[in-house]
């Protein structure tokens, strides 16, 4: 029987924003999305206050006044710098692991001879004392029957972290799923859970036991295996291997809306530079650049306007001068004067690997070398990690960026910034 | 008997054998006249030659960077280096202070209750979370709702965090008081 074990860290961000500073530790917590949008994270203690998931913060204020709820911006630098951490880590436990999500990943234990919930236990001590995140250990047969014992361990105390679905009796694992939604068996969707509910499926206990070609045949190939996968009979396997990336993206709303063009293209300069920074990091080549930008579809009132343009490079390039020209070039031609614009974004395409570039037919190879900017990027990308971010950046990426997004409440990279690092007492 | 001029062999006749096995090609009617015709022209031409500076669909090689030990005399055939057998990596600072990459943190040091341990206002330490807690140790606590760095006392039941000036109080801790180990300080890095 294959064994199945998926690892999820306890509201990972709000966890990791605790590693730093301790005095969030027992204090109700938030982390709100880009420009402080929304909730995206949630201690313990504000999901108990009633702070939903995904709720505008703005219309919680009076909770979290009356609660005193901390709300954190989101510092994506740090998150995925502890995610890596954790995930190096779990990848050590078994001989396969599927990265799911920032904060989940799944581990096959095949051909592992040890007691599973002893061994979930170890994987808690070790990611608790070697980087401080408390993290949730579910095993099963099955991928699905592994995600629905992680819920399990996470809503159950009684379960110290871990809970192991692969060796109770069928009475007993049935019992459980009666006590489970339907809607929190993994894959089932909001739309799905309210047909199902509308067929008299309620529970997870109802929908393993529907007939499965029924489910197939009103819903998809995908639900029916998940019915199966909750009997027991594996039909997912773990995807170990990561497809290589394709695109590259840069997008991000504003902090207040923007009208003029010379904002946007300072806007498209910035992130552009941002996704060809990650581009030479990785390597890369990019053949062609999408920018595309937006209005606020939320703000129905106004006048709504959305475009994007995708333009393809003569030769692929790591060049920011030369990504920024031809992204600039597309925003001329898409942007639209008259409407209040709330985003903006790039996205880097036809990625290949630096050595896989094909010249275009009539190039001077003599001058194409000539004019290598590959030095001067190097250059530049070295000042910047070293001095800090930005510390050079193209003037066309304006100063003053009035139209930055909004992370009034953001921590330091504690780990990925040598000028932010945790402040330790000695007093 | 006289032997008569008439049968037997005659010189090329027969099915034609290639030096080689062929295969046959495919073409549009339509093109076929003009495909024949390039192949008999660049049959009759000399070799093609592109002018220097047009090397179409070439690929180019552009190797990452790597770190490697690089000599910068010329070596010529039987005079091999002396040193060529010793070339070795550069030291690696973050190979040889760090042992469990994923449980170290840096972090900087405020305040002057450590200096007689070595530690100063502004000094960064290398803290390895992997590390067991034991008595004697100078360690990160999370005192308070405070990260803080102090001499690690445990001892007859007794826990303390002891400063390392003694113008400045230790630590004690009473029966159900919370303290938290951190992390286990591994160095001290300085600016002089």
């Amino acid at each position: 029987m294959s064994r199945f074990v998926l690892v999820d860290a306890n509201n990972f961000y709000v966890s990791c924003e605790r590693v730093f500073n301790p005095k969030l530790m027992g204090r109700p917590v938030v982390v709100l999305s880009n420009n402080d949008g929304c909730a995206v994270a949630r201690s313990q203690e504000a999901k108990v206050l009633g702070i939903k998931m995904g709720v505008p913060w703005f219309q919680v204020q009076p909770l979290a006044k009356k609660h005193d709820i901390i709300a954190l911006s989101s510092n994506y630098a740090l998150y995925a710098d502890m995610s890596n951490r954790m995930m190096t880590l779990l990848g050590q436990f078994a001989p396969k692991q599927e990265v799911y999500s920032i904060d989940e990943c799944f581990l096959s234990l095949d051909g592992l001879n040890v007691d599973l919930v002893a061994y979930g236990q170890k994987i808690r001590q070790r990611i608790g004392q070697w980087i401080g995140l408390p993290v949730c250990v579910g095993i099963g047969p099955t991928k699905t029957l592994a995600k629905l014992a992680n819920y399990i361990a996470k809503k159950q105390l009684q379960w110290q972290g871990v809970c192991d679905l692969s060796v109770l009796p069928e009475s007993v694992l049935n019992h459980l799923l009666a006590e489970i939604e339907v809607g929190e068996v993994w894959g089932v969707g909001r739309r799905t859970q309210e047909k199902l509910t509308g067929m008299g499926i309620h529970t997870a206990l109802a929908f393993k036991q529907a007939d499965a070609t029924f489910i197939g045949h009103h819903f998809s190939i995908m639900m029916q295996r998940t019915v199966l996968e909750l009997r027991g009979v594996s039909s997912l396997q773990l995807e170990s291997v990561v497809p290589a990336r394709k695109q590259i993206m840069c997008s991000r709303s504003f902090g207040m809306p923007v009208i003029q063009l010379a904002d946007l293209q300072q806007a498209v300069i910035s992130y552009v530079t941002r996704a060809a920074e990650k581009l030479r990091a990785q390597s890369l080549l990019a053949g062609a650049v999408h920018v595309h930008i937006r209005t606020n579809p939320h703000r129905q009132k106004e006048a709504q306007y959305s475009q994007g343009m995708t333009v393809t490079l003569m030769e692929a390039c790591c060049d920011t001068l030369k990504l920024v020209q031809a992204s600039l070039w597309g925003l001329q031609r898409i942007y639209r004067p008259g409407y209040r614009y709330s985003k903006a974004g790039v996205i880097l395409m036809e990625l290949m690997p630096k050595g896989l570039k094909q010249m275009a037919l009539f190039t001077d190879r003599n001058y194409a070398v000539n004019k290598d900017v590959r030095p001067l990027m190097q250059t530049v990308d070295r000042i910047n990690q070293r001095m800090g971010k930005d510390t050079v950046f193209l003037a066309g990426a304006g100063i003053a960026k009035s139209w930055q997004m909004k992370r009034k409440n953001k921590s330091p990279c504690y780990t990925t910034e040598w000028n932010e690092l945790v402040i330790v007492h000695a007093k | 008997m006289k032997q008569s001029n008439w049968g037997g062999q005659r010189i090329g006749a027969g099915r034609k054998r290639a030096a080689e096995p062929t295969v046959t090609v495919r073409v549009p009617v339509s093109s076929k006249e003009a495909i024949v015709k390039l192949v008999q022209q660049l049959k009759a031409s000399p070799s093609v030659s592109f002018p220097a500076w047009l090397k179409p669909l070439q690929l180019v090689e552009q190797p990452t960077s790597q770190f490697i030990p690089c000599m910068s005399y010329s070596v010529r055939a039987g005079f091999p280096s002396p040193a060529d057998d010793y070339i070795e990596k550069r030291i690696d600072l973050n190979e040889e202070l760090i042992k469990h990459r994923e449980a170290t943190f840096f972090l900087r040091v405020r305040g002057h209750s450590m200096i007689e341990a070595g530690i100063d206002d502004g000094d960064e330490l290398i803290v390895d979370r992997a590390i067991t807690p034991e008595h004697n140790r100078i360690v990160v606590a999370a005192v308070d709702g405070e990260l803080t760095v102090k001499r690690f006392y445990q001892r007859h039941g007794v826990v303390k965090l002891l400063a390392e000036n003694p113008e400045y109080p230790d630590i004690e801790f009473k029966a159900g008081q919370e303290m938290v180990i951190w992390g286990v300080v591994i160095r001290i890095i300085k600016s002089v």
